[in-house]
This record gives structure tokens, sequence and C-alpha cells, in this order.
């Protein structure tokens, strides 16, 4: 049970408020946003998602910068309201198509249309896209996809020439085309987020993929469609140990460790042939999240190293080579590595004639940084960095710097070898053929070289 | 049409003075209201859209509310659901308005369409106007009754606004009752998630003043209405599941077959996708199988791929409540998670407070077979540009050296720490360090020669500062240069700003002397003088006694400054673990994440409904309180369970031997009893105060219930007990965890005993004289729960009995679990003879 949602700018601005039982004061938000801003003197700490000011508990979780707040002074279940939070955000967004603070402002009416049916003194009623719509009578307002340029949300998919439909994520789910008439498409992502941390020597200590199969459905009519993974999945590590990589490595067999799954997938059949059947509800939403500790090839194999270079110098030589194959290109690369404490200056030398390179050294933070627009599978790009230090070295340089950490995204590509192998659609007309949509995409989570 | 020449003329919402722009738009308002030209909705609309931004904003609005009255005699539903908001969040401040609004809304209330009659009775009750509660209960009703479920759902909320506005009102109207028929009969799983929210609100807030409320409540966790909501549990929203599920977790099953059955139906809970669904799940697993240690145990194994699952999907705010409730696992199992340490490794780009959650679940953990992995892993995040998080590294490898057996390793990787010459990786060392040797003397030696290393020109922070200083004191035997060392930091004692620092140097100055008198008596003289004239009080008087102690007799004074000291064995826990188990009752809510019991930062009214457990936890207070008036005796009771479980067991106990001695009791304090009950019960009910036991057993009588007139009582048999038996509460709850059932059985209470049981404390006091101790009890009519222990008479042998008795079905469910299972079955007649016997003496 909550008392009061919110949410609020970067800066601070109440975008949306709702108060649902007037037990919490008015200036709750203020508040909030000075706890936040203030969390610890330094500035150096994030504040946690939920703390208590004067007996009232206030929740966020951030989403494209902005911050949803709940309030209350009940001792509720955390899970339950930071749940409900990023689910109001995804029911907002299915509405609106683009979640941001402009769209916020634009459609404030339909989004306390929303929160009203949402939420009733406090209590949860439903937060599902599909039963909303039979109450929710105003229209959303676009606002112009084009001008989210710098966060390109269909970007994480484009893979060269492949190209899809970009604009298909910022489609809101009641709004018709232009045209007037909808477009019958489904959407399945396979979204996965891989943690990698290597050894000073290269071996790598820990890996997980952190993966999620998310839809999202615009046809007509609910049909049922069916999901089918690879034949070969397995669940549960059985006796084994968590952490033993190299049982399974090299058999071809996808081995998750555990997954759960939304509300609607039924899954009698998964146990047999693998698939999922549902009734892909409106909006947007997870069918399945899944966890592999399975070994896997790391898409990059990240080479550092740091010495000194006579007095008060030091050099870097960051190599790094994707292990992915030529046909695949990753996207929005970056590398970052902290310098020594000392370090004053720092001068780069790329590889002759690269492009789309960027270097740069972050004096506050004696922060080296790296950035790749592509990343061409196959291919060893290096950074050569001269340092120039204030003071003499006292101990090992390598126990100053480091460590190489990596971001990266490569559409169209999965280290976990989890396929869909088919979308069946149910419905009897032969003329009805929706268009389907694949998707596959590797993120860095933390991925992580030590030196 | 006739549209304001002004709107072309937006007033920016970027300029939220406010005052000009309002009355702009009371006036196009009032223009608009009465029009009935084509497309004035339209325009409609958009000046509504504007009041509805400005009062987002901030800006005081309310002046328009005659005008929005006026213009939302409309059948256009966007302008009629803009006109309720405004509406219900200004009607509490212009009551008078608001029944301006009565009118449209009642009318509404009426209309065809189900989704404005739904509407309409929502913004109705929303007004929060106390003066118009008459004009609520019509419309709720029929609203109740509606053939459509979205009227029927938003009436159900209605009912519990409108108990909020003017409980006496929803009372009368008798819509609590209609609720409860709703809620076992209603086709659509929101209405009856609905009811639930809304009964369990209104009985828990009326079951203080009213024995029917807390029955109602009561009934709310009876095993029909249980097992209805169970047995549909796949039909409600995720979001309801989790409001039945925390239902579930207070229901108290019969058996061990009922609990599998549950937990067999809520298996694949566990795999939902939904956090909140899975905590609500994995809570009623942990509740029912306490006292199964073994399948408590299972329970463990299976939710943690789940847990693990969670904490890596999802956002990280998300993944952080999840995680939470995990550390909470881990410390109470570390051995069940020692093989899933990797899990816990801290990844570079987390908060903070993730990272402390699992640094601290990594030093849990560890065990001879991860120590190794897990210590190199800590020693990297000691380089870490986070600096808080590095200091939180080294000291969770200092503290998983203290909890291990083999340090060896451990040791050298600390006195690494000591050489990589970063200030505050040092300073932590040093703290280390010392506590190390406190605890493994043996290892002073390696320790020294590194420590003797360090200058101390380069420790600043006082906390290191002091260790170092207590080190050169504690083995100035083995440090060459200790006393002058010591020496050049008393020349510079002005200059140390901490009391906590100058304190250890006259300590450290004062054993250095014992053992090196010679080198070091010239810094003592000036070490104690500058004590003396040191301003702060405590550093003044420790000086002044030294130097007396030292004029009485040298001797004396070495054996008070420096005896033979005994290697500690552990370091005192910071949290007591009646405060843990509190924490771990409360499983799934906020006090996981505080690391703190509900009662710590909640205020009474708003704990959660039926908190079974959080009475549970109150131990036997009423006893300790004596003479003290209802109000407050209420206070009391939280300063009471601020209290440490051994300071409780200190009162407790003082009371345990006072009342031991005189068996059967003397007159005087039967009567200080008798008072305490009734104060008791006005407390918990007020109804009840003057409702004695013989007046219920009368009514008993007369409806015929059949009483025994002397109830079959078995033979006592031989087993004796010891009268002044005594057990601490840590050792019963461990002996709880690690002995099997004896014995499990049903026990029917005696009608006597039901009607003397209006309260746990009279109940403690019957057993007590047959030697059957109570260490915690709790509950209200009609469940109590009590635990029990007795001992075998001149034998440290145990008896452990959980209790818990229904009154109304006068039954008692008895688990005894006994050091010695040979007698169990002895003492299980014993019990169920005393037990048996209560209310009748």
């Amino acid at each position: 049970m909550i008392s009061q949602f919110f949410v609020l700018s970067q800066r601070g601005d109440n975008i949306v408020f709702r108060d649902y039982r007037g037990e919490v004061a008015k200036g709750s938000a203020e508040i909030f946003f000075r706890k936040v801003k203030f969390w610890k003197e330094d500035g150096q700490e994030e504040a946690p998602p939920v703390f208590n000011v004067d007996g009232v508990n206030y929740f966020h979780v951030k989403v494209v910068g902005l911050l949803f707040v709940a309030t209350t002074r009940v001792n509720v279940s955390p899970s339950l309201v930071l749940e409900l939070l990023q689910r109001i955000a995804r029911v907002i967004k299915d509405y609106l198509g683009v979640l941001s603070e402009d769209s916020l402002r634009k459609n404030f009416v339909l989004v306390y249309e929303l929160l009203d049916e949402v939420i009733d003194f406090g209590y949860m009623q439903t937060t599902s896209t599909e039963v909303l719509k039979s109450y929710i009578f105003n229209e959303p307002i676009m606002v112009d996809a084009a001008r989210l340029q710098p966060l390109r949300p269909a970007a994480i998919f484009m893979q060269g020439t492949k190209r899809m439909p970009g604009t298909a994520i910022t489609k809101s789910v009641v709004a018709n085309e232009p045209g007037g008439r909808k477009r019958e498409e489904i959407f399945v992502d396979i979204i996965e987020k891989i943690s990698v941390t290597f050894s000073s020597s290269g071996y790598i200590l820990t890996s997980e993929i952190d993966g999620t199969i998310q839809m999202k459905s615009y046809l007509t009519g609910n049909p049922e469609i069916r999901l089918a993974l690879n034949e070969d999945l397995s669940i549960g590590r059985g006796g084994e140990s968590a952490n033993d990589y190299r049982s399974s490595y090299g058999s071809g067999a996808v081995i998750l460790d555990d997954c759960n799954f939304v509300e609607s997938v039924r899954l009698d059949s998964f146990d047999m042939d693998r698939t999922l059947a549902l009734v892909p509800p409106d909006g947007e939403f997870p069918v399945m999240n899944y966890r592999m500790t399975q070994e896997f090839k790391p898409p990059f194999h990240i080479n550092c190293l740091i010495e000194e270079a006579g007095h008060l110098k030091g050099e870097v030589i960051l190599k790094v080579r994707a292990e992915f194959p030529s046909n695949i290109t990753a996207n929005t690369v970056v590398l970052e590595m902290p310098l020594p404490k000392y370090t004053t200056r720092a001068s780069f030398e790329l590889e002759p004639g690269v492009t789309g390179q960027r270097t740069d050294f972050k004096g506050a933070n004696k922060k080296l940084e790296w950035d790749l627009e592509k990343f061409v599978g196959g291919v060893e790009h290096t950074l050569r960095a001269k340092l120039t230090f204030s003071q003499d070295l006292h101990a090992n340089i390598t126990k100053e710097a480091g460590p190489v950490s990596m971001t990266f995204t490569i559409p169209m590509y999965n280290v976990s070898r989890l396929q869909v192998k088919y979308l069946q659609i149910a419905k009897k007309s032969s003329s009805y053929n929706p268009y389907r949509w694949v998707r596959y995409v590797t993120q860095a989570n933390s991925y992580v070289a030590r030196i | 049409m006739a549209p304001p020449a002004q709107s072309q003329r937006s007033p920016s919402p970027s300029q939220p003075s406010g005052k000009s722009e309002v009355s702009d738009l009371k006036l196009q308002l009032r223009q608009l209201a009465g029009s009935r030209a084509p497309g004035v909705d339209d325009s409609k609309r958009e000046l509504f859209k504007k009041v509805i931004s400005y009062m987002t904003i901030g800006i005081d609005v309310s002046s328009l509310f005659g005008e929005m009255v006026m213009c939302s005699a409309t059948s256009d539903i966007v302008l009629k659901k803009m006109c309720y908001l405004y509406v219900g969040n200004y009607a509490k401040v212009n009551p008078d308005l608001a029944l301006l609004t009565i009118n449209f809304l009642q009318r509404d209330c009426r209309d065809e369409d189900p989704m404005i009659r739904g509407l309409a009775l929502r913004s109705l009750c929303s007004l929060r106007v106390a003066n118009l509660v008459e004009y609520l209960v019509g419309p709720l009703g029929s609203g109740l009754k509606d053939g459509n479920s979205y009227v029927r759902m938003v009436a159900v909320m209605g009912v519990l606004k409108l108990y909020h506005i003017s409980a006496s009102t929803c009372i009368d109207a008798d819509f609590p009752s209609i609720l409860k028929h709703l809620m076992l009969h209603d086709s659509d799983t929101q209405v009856v998630a609905n009811c639930l929210s809304a009964l369990q609100e209104i009985w828990s807030a009326e079951a203080s003043t009213s024995e029917e409320a807390s029955r109602e409540r009561e009934a709310l966790i009876s095993k029909p209405v249980i097992y209805y909501l169970l047995n549909r549990i796949k039909e409600f929203s995720e979001w309801a599941q989790c409001l039945v599920l925390e239902l579930v977790t207070k229901y108290v099953p019969s058996d061990s077959s009922e609990i599998f059955d549950i937990m067999n139906l809520l298996e694949d809970r566990l795999q939902h996708a939904n956090g909140a669904v899975v905590l609500a799940t994995i809570r009623v697993f942990l509740q029912l199988t306490l006292s199964m240690t073994d399948v408590h145990q299972q329970v463990y194994e299976r939710i943690k791929a789940p847990l693990l699952t969670l904490v890596s999907s999802g956002s990280p705010e998300q993944s952080y409540a999840v995680l939470s409730h995990l550390h909470l696992l881990v410390m109470r199992a570390p051995y069940v998670f020692s093989s899933d340490y990797k899990h816990f490794y801290c990844q570079y780009n987390e908060p903070s407070y993730v990272k402390r959650l699992k640094l601290e679940m990594l030093t849990a953990v560890a065990n001879e077979s991860n120590t190794y992995e897990i210590v190199t892993e800590l020693c990297e995040y000691a380089a870490n540009v986070d600096i808080p998080i590095a200091r939180e590294s080294i000291r969770a490898v200092g503290k998983i050296a203290l909890q291990q057996y083999d340090v060896n390793a451990i040791v050298d990787r600390l006195l690494q720490f000591l050489e990589m010459e970063k200030d505050y990786v040092t300073a932590e060392a040093l703290v280390l360090v010392k506590d190390l040797l406190r605890k493994y003397p043996q290892w002073s030696h390696d320790c020294i020669a590194v420590v003797g290393n360090i200058s101390s020109k380069n420790v600043q922070e006082p906390k290191a500062k002091a260790a170092l200083i207590w080190m050169l004191g504690e083995y100035s035997q083995d440090m060459q240069d200790a006393p002058y060392v010591l020496e050049s930091l008393v020349e510079n004692w002005d200059e140390e700003h901490s009391a906590e620092v100058r304190l250890h140097l006259l300590t450290a100055v004062m054993r250095c002397f014992f053992k090196r008198p010679p080198e070091t008596q010239s810094a003592l003289g000036a070490a104690l003088a500058a004590g003396i004239a040191d301003f702060h009080q405590d550093v003044h008087d420790r000086a002044l006694f030294y130097y007396r102690i030292l004029r009485y007799n040298v001797s004396v004074a070495e054996r008070v400054v420096n005896p033979p000291k005994q290697a500690v064995s552990v370091f005192a826990d910071t949290q007591s673990s009646e405060i843990k188990d509190r924490i771990f009752d409360e499983f799934n809510s906020l006090s996981v994440l505080y690391q703190k019991p509900s009662y710590m930062f909640t205020d009474k009214e708003h704990r959660v409904p039926l908190e079974f457990a959080d009475e549970l936890g109150n131990l036997s207070i009423g006893e300790a309180a004596n003479n003290v008036v209802p109000t407050q005796m209420v206070e009391e009771n939280d300063k009471d369970l601020l209290l440490t479980t051994s300071e409780k067991e200190e009162t407790k106990g003082s009371r345990n031997n006072g009342s031991a001695y005189t068996v059967p009791y003397d007159g005087s304090s039967t009567s200080v009893f008798a008072s305490q009950a009734q104060i008791e019960s006005a407390v918990s009910n007020p109804t009840l105060a003057g409702h004695s036991p013989q007046a219920s057993f009368a009514i008993d009588d007369l409806l015929g219930l059949g009483i025994p007139a002397t109830p079959a009582v078995p033979s006592p048999p031989q087993l004796k007990l010891n009268t002044k038996a005594a057990l601490d509460p840590s050792t019963f709850q461990q002996k709880w965890r690690q002995l099997p059932v004896a014995l499990s059985q049903e026990i029917s209470v005696n009608p006597q005993g039901v009607a003397a049981l209006t309260a746990p404390q009279a109940l403690l006091r019957h057993m007590q004289s047959h030697s059957i101790h109570c260490i915690a009890s709790g509950g209200q009519s009609p469940n109590f729960k009590f635990f029990f222990f007795a001992q075998k008479f001149e034998e440290s042998s145990n008896y452990l009995v959980e209790c818990v008795i229904n009154t109304s079905s006068a039954k008692a469910q008895v688990k005894i679990k006994a050091d010695d299972q040979n007698t169990s079955q002895d003492f299980s007649t014993l019990f169920e003879s005393a037990l048996s016997k209560f209310g009748t003496s």
C-alpha cells in the first residue's frame, strides 16, 4: 500500500504528483529530492532506492533520467513497491510510445488517468496495459521520436544493412499509424547482459549471462503464440557447483542455471519440446528471464600493460581484440581505466589511419577513456598512452591503476547460443501473416580486466 | 462558439507566479460554462488541462472550484475525468464547495455506462469531507451490488475510504459484512482482493476496541478463507497474489501434511518473474517450516536459485531489494551459500549500498575451502577507486581472519596492506592487526616486525593511531625503538587532537615503563604531567589515577595496568540475536532493507495489520511493568522491546525466583496479578473490562456446552521437574532449531481454561506453579502462542514446548522437544495434566 506517487525530473521538478491517501505531507517531493541529491556530504555515494525520513518511507527507481517515487508510512514489501514503480513506468511507456520528460509533460492528463486506474486508495488494481485500455480515454500526444536521436532506443538492434524497423519500439499501443491502419507485428528480443572478470593473467575469474526474452506485441485479436527455444536447452545445474565452468564447455548444450517466467506463459510442453505458449497481452513485457554461469566465449579479449618509462613517466598499452565473426559489428564501445592518482598528463597514440575513435584523459578523477564507435569482429585495436606523473612512484605501479572496464553493445549476436527456433502465431486465416521480428543483442553489464 | 480571445496567449507554465493566470482561466471557464456551441468540449479540455498542470506544479487553483463544477455538466468522459481529478484534490479544503459536486456525482453514479458509474463513485468517495458522508452510503450500497465488476471494485475501495472519513458510518451501514460476503463469493478476483485489503485495514483498526472485530480479523486467517483464496491464487493479478500470500504467512496450519500441501501448491510461484510474488512465497515457506529443521534447510536450498536470478534480472533498484533479503538469509545460514560465493563478488559499477551488502555476505560465507579465493578477491577491492568500499574490503579481510582457524595466509595479506603505502589502507590494516593480535597473540612476532617499520608520522587517523600506540605499549619488549617512538609522541602531546589517542598514549607509556623502565622513565613523567594538565576530563582523570597508583605502590600499578592477558575468543556482535530474529520474522518488508525491526522506524498505527509475530516477540511484558496506568503501559511495552534479550532475562529471572519460592502464591501476589490482568485486558480490550472469567463460564454453562464437572485429569507420572529451572532465550532458540520434534499432539483445553485465558500472562503463572516456565508468549484472543521450557529435577535435561492455543476451538497444538527423548512422553502427560488444571484452581 502506498500513500503518494510522483515523478520528478532530473532537476527535481514535479512532473506528475498523485496523493492517494493524504497521510504524508505535501512537501514530500521536496524532502525526497533534497535527500537524494545530498545523500552524503562528499556527494560520492548514491542514495539507496529506499530510505526513511521522519517515519515516511521513500521508494524510487530511475527510468530514463526521471525519478519515479512512492511514499508510505507502512512497513510494506519493498519489492512490491519497487516492482510497481517499474511497472508504472512501463505502462506509461506503452501508452506514450516514448518515455521522456517531454512526453510526460505533453501527456500528463493521460498519465493521471492511468494512475487513477493503476492504484486506488494506495492499493494496486491493475498494471496490465491490456486491461487498462478499456478505462483510458485520452489519446496520447506523440512526441517527435527523431528528436530523441542521442538516445536512439532502437539503435541497439541495428546491424549494418540489416535494418530493423526502428520506430516500432517507440510506437504507442493505442495510437494508430498515420495511414489509419494498424500494422500487425510482433517483436521478440533476446537481450543478454554479460558480466566477465578477467584476472591480471587473462584468466576468467567469473562470468555470467543475465538474459531476458522480451516481447512487444501489436497483434489484434490476441492470438496465441508459440515460441520454440533450443531443444537441447536444460535448466538447473543439478549436483555440480554453480561455479564449475569446465564440465559443460564445448558440449553444445545450453544450460541455464535458473529462469523465471511471466504469469501468462503456459509451460505445458516446455519440459518436452522447450516451447512456451502464451497469449501476448498488449505492451512490452519480459516473457522469461534467465541466468547462466556456463562458460562462454567472451566477445572481447583485453590486454593491458602499464609500466614506468623513466623518471616521472609511465606508459600504458591497451589492446582489445573482438572474438566474434567479422560480419558482426559492435557499437558504442567504451574502455575506461583509472590511472595513478599523481598522473598529471596523458598523451595518446592511436593506430595510424583509424577513424571513429576518441580518447580522453579525465583530470578530475584521473581516468583514461577510449571510445570506439564501431568495432568489427575479428579485428584488434591498440591504444598507447604516455603518462606524466607529479611525484615518484612509491610501490608497484600496477597497484595504483586499473582495472580496465568496458561497455559495448553487439547487435544480432548472443553469447549464450540460446535461440528462438520459431515463432508461431495461431490464427486460422491463411492470409494473416503479421510481421515477426526476432532480434538478439549482447550488452556489457560489468566487463572488467584486472591488471 | 465564442472562443475567448485570450486563449491564444497561453500562460507559460514556466512562470508559476499564478495570480493573473488563474483569474484569466476563471474568466474563460465562466464563458464556456453555459455554452452549447459545437466544439466547446475541445476548448474546455484545453482549459482543464491548464488547470491541472497548474495544480501539478503546486499553484493553488482552488478558487476555480465553482467554475470547474459548472463546466463539468458534459457527456465527454475525458472532461469528466479531469474534473473528478480536480475535485478530488480540492474538495477537502473547500468542504462547502464540495457540496456543489455531490449532485452531479450522485447523478453520474446512476449513469448507464458502468465506466461513468465507477468513476463517479470513486470521485464521490475521494472527496474526504466528513459532513458529506451521508451522501455516500446510498451510492456505495448500490455500487457493491452493481452488475459490473468495475463498479464493485471501485465500491469496495470506496467503503474503505468511507471508513477513513467516518468509521462509525461505515460500520453502522454494515458494509464490512457485505465486503466479507463479496470476498467469499464474488466472481471477479480484483473485487475479492480489494475486499481483503479493505477488511484487513478495517478489522485491524477496529480490533483494539471491539472484540468482534478482532474475532473477524482472526477469521480472515482461518482455514476456510485461506484455502478458498489459495485454491484460486492463479486467477489473481500478481499484486493480489502478494496480498494473499501475505495473509497465508499468518496462517498456522494444523499439521505437517497441511504445510506440505500449501508448499506444493505454491511451488511454481517461485518461478514468477515478479520479485514481489517470489519473496512473498519465500516468506510463506520460511514461516511454515520454522519448526521443521530439515525442511527449513531444504527451503533455503530451493530458494537460492530463484533469488539469485531475481538479483541479476530487473532494475538495479529491484535487485537491491532482493539482494537485501538474500543477505539476511546468508547471514542466518552462511553454510548453505558457501559454494555460491562468486555471486557475491562486487562488480565495479555497482552502487556502494550493494557492494556493502556483498562484502558482508562474502565475509559470512568464508570457510576453509573458499577463504583463499575470497580473500584474494577482497584484496583486489582494497585498491578500489571508491575509498569507503576499499576500507570496508580491508575490514572484511580482517573479519574473516578473526573468524577462521587457519589465518596464516590472511595475516600475510594484511601485512601486505601495511606495505601498500596508501594512508587509508595502512590505517585500516593497523586497526585490524591490533584486533588480530588480541585474538591470536601467537602472531605477534610476524606482525610486530612489519608494524615496527611504520612511521607514526604517516598515520593520522585517530583509530589507526590508537591501534599503533596500543601495539607499541603492548609489545614494547619486541619493538626496539618503542620507548623512543612513544617519547616523541608524548613530546607532541599538544598537537594530538583526539582524546582517544591521548588516552591510549598514557596507557602505552605506562606499559612500556614496566617493561623497559630506564628508557621510558622520562617519557612517563612527561606524559603524566601533560595528561594531568589536559583539558579533557577523561584524559586528566586517567593521568591522575596513574600518577597516584604509582605513588601508592608500583607493583600494584603494574598489576592494574599490565596484567597477563587472555586472548579474546569472540568479539561481541553488534546486533543482538533477538533483533536479528525479529527482522527475520518481518521478512519481505522494509525491516530487512533497513536492518532494523519495524518498531524502530514505524509508528504503531502503521504497522502491517495482523502482525502476529510482532506480538509474539513481546516477551511477557505485562508482568514486568507493575502498577502503571494503562496509557503508560503502552509506552513501556515499546521501551521493553528495545531491551536486549539478556536484560529481559534478568528481570524475568528475578521474578521467577521470587515466585518459585512461594508455591502456591500467597494472597498478595495473586491480587497484584489480578489487577494486572485487568489492566492488561483494559488496554487490549476495553469492552472486556469487568468481564470476569466466572461470568463467561456461566454463559458457557447456560449454552449447555456440557462442561464435565471434574475434567478427566490423567494421573501425574513420576517425572519430577526442577522448580527453579533457568534457560536463556538464545539457548532455547538454539535447542529449538537443533532438536527434532519428539511429540506433537492436540490437547483439548477445558472451558474454564478458555475463559481464564484473556491474556497470555494468565497461563504463564499457572504453568509456572507446575514448574513449567514460559520463555515467550504472545497473541490475542482467540489465538495465543507460547514457548515453554522445563528441566528435569537435579538434571540439566530440558524440555521445550511450543503451544498454540485457539480459544474459540478450545484446542491446544503442542509440540514437544526434549534433550532426553525417552522421557518426552512422561513430560507430555505432565504438561497435559498441568494445562488441564488451568482455570479450575
